[in-house]
């Protein structure tokens, strides 16, 4: 597979293997520069093990995958500082404040005007009276705004989220993806987005990755999704893949 | 990459900002600041006061003024560098930070020079006001060893932090299963270094263990300068040298551990 110079992400035959599991199992795709995309999957599909080698924090068994043009994890650090992520999996120090948690990151990413782009993205993010609170001391939503801050600090060019919505309320849900569409149309940055809100994904995403069991078991378009599933929404052609049903028009779906 | 280039991608403003943020965190936490003091006096105090009372009971001890105090004082360095370094580290594993640290631009050179950096912000935090202490309670003052001070305190530091490098390494591999090698690897050089004693007491074979030990050549050095009263320079370059093939072993067992962390995802779970 070709890495083109538009591409933000080329996965080529990606396979991650631990002792006894193989938690990714030759997948290849390419995310071009600009696109949103969704990454579906259960528990234990490999979404998260395919997001961490994309950011260089696990090294694949074999395949590869380029991030802007870089192998990852080799050589990281030449677009380390052109990517970002956001998982609920992953905290900001708690005892910081939300303003000393992103001043530190702005330098690790040496943002320029660094105070500045901390008020701007308070302000966009609804912050900005936070700022000196701990982080810690929070309700689930506000850190999740927070981290989103963090992950976009550096404007990124390739953006990994992980549940990027998850604890928040649905109107600041609602909120957060049109901030995150707003961002993507204005910087032209690649997002995967990793998430099991299948209303999310419709709205954000352009296309579809479905991994199961380390897989990628459907790649499309969401309106395509539906069309070849016979299905009204993107849960059900969740739980079509999850559960085995068929794909394929004119089979009876079980 | 060359060393040059690694050089050349040292960035001392992320340096920075990680130290801001170990510094944020010890400004904010009273608990932290005292567990920095505490322990050593209490050490200080304990050794300071057997001293005495040996020193009224044999004409040696009675000679050889301090050495108790200068011990345990000289130990704390090795000790709370290390620890220093290692909690610190630490610290990003229990706020769960770590995965952000590494998927940042930070290179871990740079993560170790700001480990490096606030273990010798927390050593000096703990350790003078002991100092003052000690010259307080007891008429032993450390600082007054002058050159010879500064020659302890540069090798005794350096094996702090080489071993607060091998374990950050085992931290990163094997998640904070590990974390009691953080609190205890050093007790192991309780007794080879020879802190309280000299090499002589040990059976011939260990002490041959005990003399490929940086922190044997300065405990000696002292017991030479306080008893003695000379100053050994060929230790502390004997030391030193140690130290350097010690700090190499110790970075590259770390770049081992980091890689093999890659292999098996450990970077993201950083759990038990």
């Amino acid at each position: 597979m070709d890495a083109q110079p538009t591409s933000a992400i080329v996965a080529d035959r990606l396979v991650k293997r631990y002792k006894t599991t193989t938690a990714v199992d030759g997948i290849s795709f390419i995310l071009p520069r600009g696109s949103v995309t969704g990454l579906l999957g259960g528990n234990g599909a490999g979404k998260t093990t395919t997001i961490a080698m994309i950011m260089g924090l696990v090294t694949p068994t074999s395949g590869s995958v380029r991030v802007l043009g870089a192998a990852m994890p080799q050589e990281r650090y030449r677009v380390l500082h052109r990517m970002n992520f956001e998982s609920p999996y992953v905290d900001l120090p708690m005892r910081l404040t939300v303003r000393q948690n992103l001043l530190v990151f702005a330098d690790l990413y040496a943002v320029p005007d660094a105070q500045a782009r901390v008020l701007e993205l308070a302000a966009d993010l609804d912050l900005t009276d936070l700022l000196d609170r701990p982080t810690g001391k929070l309700s689930a939503g506000q850190k999740t705004r927070v981290s989103l801050a963090k992950a976009l600090l550096n404007r990124p060019e390739v953006l990994l989220l992980d549940e990027p919505t998850a604890s928040l309320d649905p109107d600041t849900a609602d909120w957060v993806r049109g901030h995150l569409e707003t961002f993507r149309r204005t910087h032209n940055s690649a997002i995967l987005l990793a998430s099991h809100n299948m209303n999310e994904v419709e709205r954000l995403c352009e296309r579809v990755i479905i991994m199961k069991k380390g897989r990628i078991e459907d790649d499309d378009s969401p309106e395509r999704l539906l069309a070849r599933y016979g299905r009204a929404n993107l849960e059900e052609v969740f739980l079509d893949v999850a559960r085995g049903r068929s794909r394929h028009p004119g089979e009876t779906v079980k | 990459m060359s060393v040059l280039e690694a050089a050349s991608e040292f960035s001392f403003p992320r340096v920075g900002a990680l130290v801001r943020r170990y510094w944020y965190l010890l400004r904010s936490s009273w608990p932290r600041i005292l567990d920095l003091i505490y322990w050593p006096t209490v050490q200080m105090l304990m050794w300071g006061f057997l001293q005495m009372y040996v020193a009224q009971n044999a004409g040696f001890f009675a000679r050889a003024g301090g050495v108790f105090i200068g011990s345990v004082l000289l130990w704390d360095i090795l000790f709370r560098g290390q620890l220093g370094f290692s909690i610190s580290f630490l610290e990003e594993m229990y706020a769960r930070n770590l995965a952000n640290l590494m998927m940042s631009p930070l290179r871990p050179v740079e993560f170790i020079a700001a480990l490096m950096v606030m273990s010798l912000i927390r050593l000096s935090i703990g350790l003078v006001p002991v100092t003052l202490l000690a010259i307080a309670f007891f008429g032993f003052n450390l600082w007054a060893l002058g050159i010879a001070l500064a020659a302890f305190f540069i090798n005794l530091i350096l094996t702090s932090w080489s071993i607060g490098i091998f374990v950050a390494g085992l931290l990163l591999r094997n998640g904070l299963g590990a974390e009691s090698m953080a609190w205890t690897i050093m007790f192991l050089f309780l007794p080879l270094t020879c802190v309280y004693y000299p090499v002589t007491v040990l059976p011939d074979w260990l002490q041959y263990v005990a003399w490929a030990l940086p922190p044997t050549y300065v405990f000696e050095g002292m017991r030479a300068l306080l008893i003695d009263h000379v100053f050994r320079g060929d230790l502390m370059l004997q030391a030193f040298g140690l130290n350097v093939a010690l700090f190499a072993v110790a970075s590259t067992a770390f770049l081992l551990l980091l890689r093999s962390a890659r292999q098996q995802g450990t970077l993201l779970q950083g759990g038990e």
